[in-house]
This record gives C-alpha cells, structure tokens and sequence, in this order.
C-alpha cells in the first residue's frame, strides 16, 4: 500500500550538510536595504542637521528670538544679521534656531500620540471583531469626518496653547487613518498560520495581539508614523500661522503668519521660516518613504 | 474498547457554523477514540471534517460563526467542551499540541525559531530565559537539525521547509504532550523531505510514547504510519477500523474508493497495472449537509433508495471495525 518499492529507508537519511548561512538580524537587513536609497539617506542627514540645530543652536547661537536687536525689516546679512530682521526688529536666525525645538517637539509628540491611539483602536478592532470592531469604527468614523484643522483649533482655543494641548489637539484629530492602517493589518494578520499556531501553544490574547500581531504589522505602521510626523509638523505651522502657539516658544508658524502683512517689504522674514518647515517636512517625507521601501518584504525577498 | 482507557475520547460531536442561509453542520455525530502511545488516522477528501475535527479538540474552532453544539472530548476523563479558557489554554501546547500544514507560514516570521520553541515551556513550565533557550537547543537535537547551537538563533525564512517543519515538531512535543494532532504535516513538502519527517515522528513517537492523530487524504502515508483510521466523508465518520483491516477490507464505498484512487508502485513495471479510480463528483458543500440519507449517495455507484432517504447507523462488522452504510445490511441479509 505505500508508496514505495523498497523496505522504508533504514536510517533517517542526513539532512543538509553542517552548513549555517550567516544570520543577518532583521533590523541590520532594513538598514542596508534604507542606505541603498540615497534619497533616503538625504533625509536622514537633512533631519540630524535640524535635530542638530534644535540641541545644539541655542549654545552656539545664544539670542534671544523675542529680543528686538537692530532695525525691523533689516534684510539679510545687515550687520551680522545673517537672514536679517522681522517687523518688530526681532533676530530671524535666532527665531529659526529657537522655531525648530517647537516644531521638533510637536511633531514627534503629536504623531507619537496619533500612532497609540491608532494602533491601540485599530488593534483592538481588527482583533476582537464583532461589537468591539463595529463600536470602535463607528468612533473612527465620527473622527473622520469632523474637520481636523477646526477641531485642533477649537481644542487648543479650550485649552490654553502650550505645547502639551498643541500635541494632544493635533494626535486627536489625526489618529484616525493609523487607526484603519492597523485594523487592516490585524484583520490580516490574525487569519495568518502562525497565529493559529500561538493560540495553539496557549498563548492569551493579550500576548497574541502585542506580541505575535503587531510586530508583525509593525513596517507599514512604522512608515505611517513617519509621515504622521511630517503631517503634524504642517498642523503645528499651520496653528501657529493662527496665532494658535504657545507664546513662550518662538515657532516657525507663528514666525510667517505675524510677518505676513509685510511680506511685500521683507519677503525674507516669511521666506526662511518657511524654507525650514519645506525642509524638515521633506526630510522626514523622504525618511518614510525609504522606510516604506525598506520594510516592504516584497521588496526586501532577495 | 479494549481494556486501556482511551487518552482522547471523543462522543457525538457536532460542529455548527452560521452561515448566510442558516446553520450547517459541519460535523455531526462524530465518535472516535485514541488510546495512549497510539497513532490514529483521519482520512478523507479536503472539506470532510477532518481539520475542523483537529480544531475542536484544541477547541480552536474560529466562534463565531463556528461553535461546538453538542458531545464531548474527554482528555483522560476531562470534558474539554466544558472547560474553562483558562484551562484550555493550560492544555494546549501542554498536554495536547498540534502541527499545522504549512510550514512556511505557521511559524512567526518577527522571532528566531529559538524564541518560539522556547516560548511554549516559557508559557506552561515557566521557564527561565536561559534554560528555555536550552530547551529550545536541546529540542532541535531531538528533530534532527543540525547544529542546533547556530540554528536556534535563525529565523524562519533561513530555513527550508522541511526544516520548518522540524521546528514545528520541536515546538509541539517540548512540553511532552500527550497528544499530538498533525494535521497534513507534509502536505507541502517534497516527497523526499515528507519520508524524513514521518521517520521523526515516528521515532519521537517511541520515545515520548505520545498518542498522535495524524489528518491527511493519504492512504500512503496511514499505511505506514497509523494504527488505526477513521475515514471522514462529510461530517461523519463512516469508518473506523484497524489500520491493516482498512486497507485489505474496506466495507465502506467511499473507503474503498480513497484507497483505488492511489497509485502503486510496482515491483515490476511493465506489470499491467489496475486502472486508477476516480470517485466522481465532490464532497457536498457545507450548506448541502444535514438533508436526510447518506450523504455519499449521491457519489456512491452502489446507491440504493433507502441510502438517500436514511443515514446509516453505524453498525460493527468486525472487532473494533465499525461501518456506517446500508451496504452493510444487504450483505447480512444475503
């Protein structure tokens, strides 16, 4: 009845020869694969030399943004004024300098929130299904269609702008695309052998969703996460350019929407702030899309 | 049955799923046993039963829409319908543990394989970091992969299949279960690799004296492995005898056909050779079950009236050989 002529085989038969392809970790593997892409590295490099700006500045370029030190509307390179002065006479290097720690800080902050509230509702409805799924997309969906750049403002306008509500306002109303990401990337997933195979160790559905699911829908939510940054960099100007900033720290925003009645007489006090966040979105925008490149596995298959 | 009490006893099982136009019953009235250290075959076509019956021993059946709607599955006494989440999860990977088909995809791409052994005495046995690791080494030397010092440190996709399902074996009996269910183990791999891993299981088999239910629609592969079969056909079983009692006496129509339909390899070749059967038609889909007669007649060329109108019970044509067809009344009548 078998399937074989002979006598089964009388000893297992050796397997492969000894021999044990070099391990190249995962993380070492997206890293070749995102230095491949000199865009990429371009953005990398773009955003150290902001992040750089952002710490170290300030200690190598001690002035204050709010002093008012020469003439308004000095052009650039008026004594020592390397991009000139703003209406009020206020030193535009200093407010660039002191402007990239606000938009720095929001940016991170806003799309860290808008990656946990994503993932945590996206998670949890791709897992569960059922009414967990239709309750949390019905609020996903409450969430889409208010208007983000209103509802921030009315946020931060009830809250006083500090930094803190600014990143809050903007993760709040951002989360809900990351939120649909995951649930995607969950319902997928979840069907997925291994899975099964988890649950059949007897592994709880606590370890199998932060555990065993997401890391494994970790790469598109990684790339999502990158251009959340850039997304919220834009909100972060666009509050401010409404005055919308916390009145303590100089920020981009505010910097071009206060010059902006002037802007025929000193285009330079709108022009550089705005080259800077052009600038910081791009770095991060081409940082995400190299993720995007190097975390793809269809890409990645040698 | 005999004297030893079974170590899995399974009694009129039914499985419901809700599905658009009502509830099918994708299994119903199913009783089996397994004694320890025994291996016992479930054969039959994709669409029988036979994975959704592995499913509900690990009481893994997705619900909803699926849910267990009736019988029992007695681990050594313990009715695991009835048990807690709980417990259940004490007891899978523990004391019953299970392979899936594919290896490619059933084991966790983000973590080493290491990782992974290590994570199933990790989570029963609360085991340190460093002797899970050890387990985990220990483990793959016990599946026969070499260097297993290195191995334990690659992920999946360094491994070709069969070496997948390797680590799929390890990661299954390092807790010593006292079940384990293959479900088509080797459906996936080559032929070469297929003989390798029964070789394995069969040894390990010897060593840990553990009771295995192997699925496949292999006739091959029960003959050399399985003590016993059950031969699934829509739900149902309509078979279950000793493995040799099968193969040289089948009582059932759809037993005989699933063992015409294979090739055989001859001694000499130039022999002519019995035409290979076909069994024509296909296995009814689920919302077609529960409609009254055997559910085979409408494929079954020794049909008669009373088969679309009455299902069979099963009755015993042998010792511990059990049949459920009409047939079977005819020729005792006869």
């Amino acid at each position: 009845m078998t399937d074989q002529v002979e006598p089964s085989a009388p000893a297992a038969p050796k397997l492969e020869p000894d021999f044990v392809p070099e391990v190249e970790k995962p993380w070492l593997q997206t890293w070749r694969m995102f230095a491949k892409n000199r865009a990429a590295l371009f953005g990398l490099v773009l955003l150290s030399v902001i992040v750089g700006m952002a710490v170290l500045g300030p200690t190598l370029y001690p002035a204050d943004p709010y002093d008012i030190v020469w003439a308004p509307q000095s052009p650039p390179g008026t004594e020592g004024f390397i991009l000139g002065t703003d209406y009020l006479g206020r030193d535009l290097l200093a407010g660039i300098i002191y402007g990239s720690r606000a938009t720095l800080i929001v940016g991170a902050a806003a799309a860290l929130i808008t990656i946990v509230i994503g993932i945590l509702v996206g998670a949890l409805a791709g897992y569960y299904r059922g009414w967990v799924e239709e309750l949390l997309m019905r609020i996903t969906e409450f969430f889409q269609v208010l208007p983000p750049l209103l509802l921030a403002m009315v946020l931060v306008l009830l809250f006083s702008p500090t930094l803190v509500t600014i990143s809050i306002a903007i993760g709040v109303v951002s989360w809900t695309a990351t939120a649909r990401l995951a649930r995607a990337e969950f319902l997928r997933i979840r069907e997925l052998e291994y899975v099964k195979g988890a649950r059949s160790i007897g592994a709880r559905n606590s370890r199998i969703i932060w555990l065993v699911i997401l890391p494994n829908a970790a790469p598109p939510l990684i790339v999502s996460a990158a251009f959340a940054v850039g997304i919220a960099i834009l909100f972060e100007a666009g509050l401010s350019f409404l005055e919308l900033n916390d009145p303590n720290i100089m920020s981009w925003g505010y910097m071009i929407g206060s010059n902006r009645p002037y802007v025929l007489e000193s285009w330079w006090a709108v022009t550089f702030p705005g080259i800077a966040i052009f600038l910081t979105v791009l770095a991060v925008s081409l940082i995400g899309d190299g993720l995007n490149d190097a975390l793809n596995p269809r890409l990645r298959q040698r | 049955m005999n004297t030893p009490s079974p170590i899995l006893s399974v009694a009129d099982l039914a499985v419901e799923f809700d599905m658009r136009d009502g509830v099918a019953r994708v299994i119903d009235d199913l009783s089996f046993d397994l004694m320890p250290g025994e291996t016992l075959g479930i054969v039959g076509e994709s669409g029988c039963g036979k994975s959704m019956t592995a499913l509900s021993i690990m009481r893994l059946v997705p619900m909803p829409p699926g849910r267990i709607a009736g019988g029992e599955i007695r681990l050594d006494g313990e009715n695991l319908v009835a048990a807690s989440d709980v417990r259940i999860r004490e007891i899978r990977g523990n004391e019953i543990s299970m392979i899936f088909q594919e290896p490619m995809t059933s084991l966790n791409p983000v973590y080493t394989v290491g990782d992974q052994i290590a994570e199933t005495v990790r989570l029963h046995e609360g085991l340190s970091k460093r002797d899970a690791r050890d387990r985990a080494i220990e483990m793959l030397r016990a599946v026969a992969i070499p260097a297993p010092e290195a191995r334990v440190e690659e992920y999946p996709h360094q491994l070709s299949g069969g070496m997948r399902q390797r680590v799929m074996i390890a990661m299954a009996l390092t807790c010593r279960p006292r079940v384990l269910i293959a479900d088509e183990p080797t459906t996936a791999l080559d032929v070469t690799v297929q003989a390798q891993i029964f070789d394995l299981l069969r040894d390990l088999k010897e060593q840990t004296q553990t009771a295995i239910i192997l699925i496949t629609h292999d006739m091959g592969v029960i003959a050399e492995m399985a003590q016993r079969v059950v031969v699934m056909y829509a739900g149902r079983k309509v078979e279950d005898a000793p493995v040799d009692e099968l193969l040289l006496n089948p009582k059932h129509p759809y037993s005989q056909g699933l063992i015409a339909c294979v090739p055989h390899l001859q001694a000499v070749p130039t022999v002519e050779r019995p035409p290979l059967m076909e069994i024509p038609g296909v296995v009814p889909s689920v919302s077609e079950l529960g409609r009254g007669g055997c559910p085979f007649a409408p494929r079954c060329a020794q049909a008669m009236d009373r088969c679309r109108q009455q299902m069979p019970p099963p009755s015993t044509v042998a010792p511990g050989h059990q049949v459920a067809c009409w047939l079977i009344d005819e020729t005792r009548a006869a």
